[in-house]
């Protein structure tokens, strides 16, 4: 495996980005060219999966600078395993932004691509200074998007969202620089370990840890997901809530992994915290009344579920873990964007304006009932799977409370996406509150076919995972025992 | 101990104007905890040690300056300006859409208009928020009205 193209990963993408904003005049090539870039990144990163599951680990510093002052490039099973996964995602959003003629705005497609570049440079980074520069590549186009698509009416959303990312950010430097000033490097690789043999580091560790938790929203840092991401386009809400928190939590693994190794001291404190996130996330759920509020706060809930992985630090509590995030991305981005095309067909997402829909939309009803119910763990979706694994890990662990958890707040989650099924799907048609002058009202469906098929697909993922789970397993069992024992990673980090 | 003075009441200064309404308030509390987050990087490569950090030109290697701290500010400090700038321009204009949709005069202003007015989220909030005024600007002295 040549490593020295690991960072055309992060050089395409702002490339097609790049030129995106060269033809902005022409949205139909920039759409080409997020297809395009995204489909090339996900073969890329289907590539390095197969070759890290082979020959381990690798890293590349930029530039050939010798290894401590090169910027450090690293990609292991795991960070392949979410790189192919956020390009899946991102291409399916993109898709999804086609038919919804988002992309017709001239910025969108390069914003997006920032966005992908931002997005693969965390999975690569092997330096915390680099995490935070790729953090903020992430925010800048997310702000933008925010501002460009989303939030019409209401600007507090937007507001709120920057506001809390940019402090987000800020208490992550500020961690970084305890870092530094603690530790003497940023660099990953010199840094293993060495929260574990002295506390001053596990102290400034821990404030980046709380500022990418921050960024994951977990409880109690949870407010601003749900008060934000239904009020932005139905696409970025799909781009953001696989992407994003997403994003955090890898750096929460990673972090917790190679700086911390696993310390058992501190593994009681994140269970306690995922099990609130997960309780707390769940109820309000059952409280919103869009269909996208009642997701986002599913988005607060399942964290929980995916740091569980970080709480029962072993060989079983990592690999579901990471079974359970790859899982989550794909049934979260399938839910929202079927939300997202029931929203556009009727242009509302309240449950007390929608019903029937069983009758004239059946393809999004299929799509959204089979990723409702693997999000709440039911064969022959993939979440079931995930929720097995974790109940595993923590009897496994000795954790019969948190086994508990993971099986009682399914049954609330299920209970949400009931919700949602009973005030949209099933029941009487309601009489049409709103009329949409540009489509005819007797249409039998509303929803067009392209905004309907990416959730189609990704709810078929979905079930491909859940069937086949035993592929997706062994791929996340490799993953977690790299996680395990960072050996390798940090020794190809240190020769860069 | 300077140092952390200043940096304490920066931040402290920086969360009072980032509680305040309004919304020029809350940028100028971020870009003072920006400066205090700046100052503890840089001197997390230690304050005492002030020389340049050139090898080979006979400058006493004790005495040299940390160099990666100094590059991790730049960095920071180019960052943040160009998040400042993002947030007062959004302070000024209101939603960026709107005002390029003027510019252009026509298309994406009709397109906006196709995308629809958004969702709500819960009933308590609709209301709180259906009484926000919608001509699509951030109140410069927005406290006044709220």
């Amino acid at each position: 495996m040549n490593t020295a193209l690991l960072p055309l990963l992060i050089a395409v993408p702002l490339t097609g980005a790049a030129l995106s904003v060269l033809l902005r005049a022409h949205p139909r090539v920039t759409g080409t060219i997020l297809l395009t870039v995204s489909a090339l990144v996900l073969v890329a990163g289907a590539a390095l999966l197969a070759g890290t599951l082979q020959h381990g680990p690798a890293a590349h510093g930029v530039g050939l600078w010798p290894g401590g002052i090169a910027i450090p490039l690293v990609v292991d099973p795991f960070s392949a395993l979410l790189m192919t996964v956020t390009a899946l995602l991102v291409l399916f959003a993109a898709v999804f932004a086609v038919a919804l003629r988002d992309t017709r705005h001239p910025l969108f497609a390069a914003l997006v691509l920032v966005l992908l570049a931002g997005v693969q440079g965390v999975l690569l980074t092997g330096d915390l200074f680099n995490l935070y520069v790729f953090l903020e590549l992430i925010l800048m186009p997310s702000y933008a998007l925010l501002a460009l698509l989303g939030a019409r009416r209401d600007f507090r959303a937007t507001r709120l969202l920057v506001v809390v990312n940019v402090f987000a950010s800020l208490v992550l430097l500020l961690g970084v620089a305890l870092v530094y000033g603690t530790a003497g490097t940023v660099h990953l690789g010199e840094l293993s370990g060495r929260a574990q043999e002295d506390p001053a580091v596990a102290v400034a560790g821990a404030v980046v840890l709380i500022a990418l938790g921050f960024k994951a929203s977990v409880v109690p840092m949870h407010g601003w997901l749900a008060q934000t991401y239904p009020f932005t386009s139905p696409s970025v809400a799909a781009l953001f809530s696989v992407l994003h928190t997403k994003v955090a939590v890898y750096a929460i693994y990673r972090i917790y992994a190679v700086v911390y190794s696993g310390a058992a001291a501190y593994l009681g404190l994140i269970l306690v915290l995922m099990v609130v996130t997960m309780v707390v996330g769940s109820l309000a759920a059952l409280a919103a009344s869009t269909m996208r509020g009642v997701l986002s706060w599913q988005v607060v809930s399942h964290i929980g579920y995916i740091l569980l992985g970080v709480g029962l630090f072993g060989p079983l509590g990592l690999a579901a873990g990471i079974f359970y995030l790859v899982h989550n991305m794909v049934v979260k981005g399938a839910l929202f964007l079927s939300a997202g095309a029931i929203e556009d067909g009727y242009d509302t997402g309240r449950l007390d304006r929608l019903g029937g829909l069983v009758r004239t939309e059946t393809l999004v009803a299929g799509a959204f009932v089979a990723a409702g119910l693997s999000l709440s763990g039911l064969p022959p979706f993939s979440g079931f799977a995930g929720k097995l694994l974790l109940v595993d890990a923590a009897v496994d662990a000795g954790q019969p409370v948190v086994a508990g958890a993971v099986v009682g707040v399914s049954v609330v989650t299920l209970l949400a996406m009931m919700r949602i099924w009973n005030a949209v799907f099933w029941g009487r048609t309601r009489d049409r509150p709103q009329v949409v002058q540009h489509r005819p009202m007797r249409a039998r469906t509303r929803v067009r076919l392209g905004t309907a098929l990416p959730a189609v697909g990704l709810a078929l993922v979905s079930l491909a995972l859940g069937l086949g789970a035993q592929g997706l397993i062994t791929v996340s069992m490799t993953a977690a025992e790299h996680l395990l024992d960072p050996t390798r990673y940090v020794e190809v980090l240190g020769n860069g | 101990m300077t140092v952390a003075i200043a940096v304490g009441v920066l931040v402290a200064a920086g969360i009072y104007l980032l509680l305040e309404r309004g919304v020029v308030r809350p940028v100028l509390g971020l870009t003072l905890i920006s400066h205090a987050v700046n100052l503890v990087l840089v001197s997390a490569g230690g304050i005492d040690r002030r020389g340049e950090p050139l090898l080979g030109q006979g400058i006493d290697q004790d005495q040299m300056a940390d160099p990666l701290p100094h590059a991790f500010v730049l960095t920071a400090i180019v960052i943040f300006f160009g998040i400042t700038i993002y947030l007062l321009t959004l302070t000024i204009t209101g939603p960026v859409g709107r005002v390029l949709a003027e510019e252009r005069g026509d298309d994406t202003g009709s397109a906006d208009a196709e995308w629809g007015p958004e969702p709500q989220v819960t009933g308590e909030a609709d209301e709180a928020r259906t009484d926000q005024p919608t001509s699509g600007r951030w109140r410069l002295g927005a406290t006044e009205e709220e």
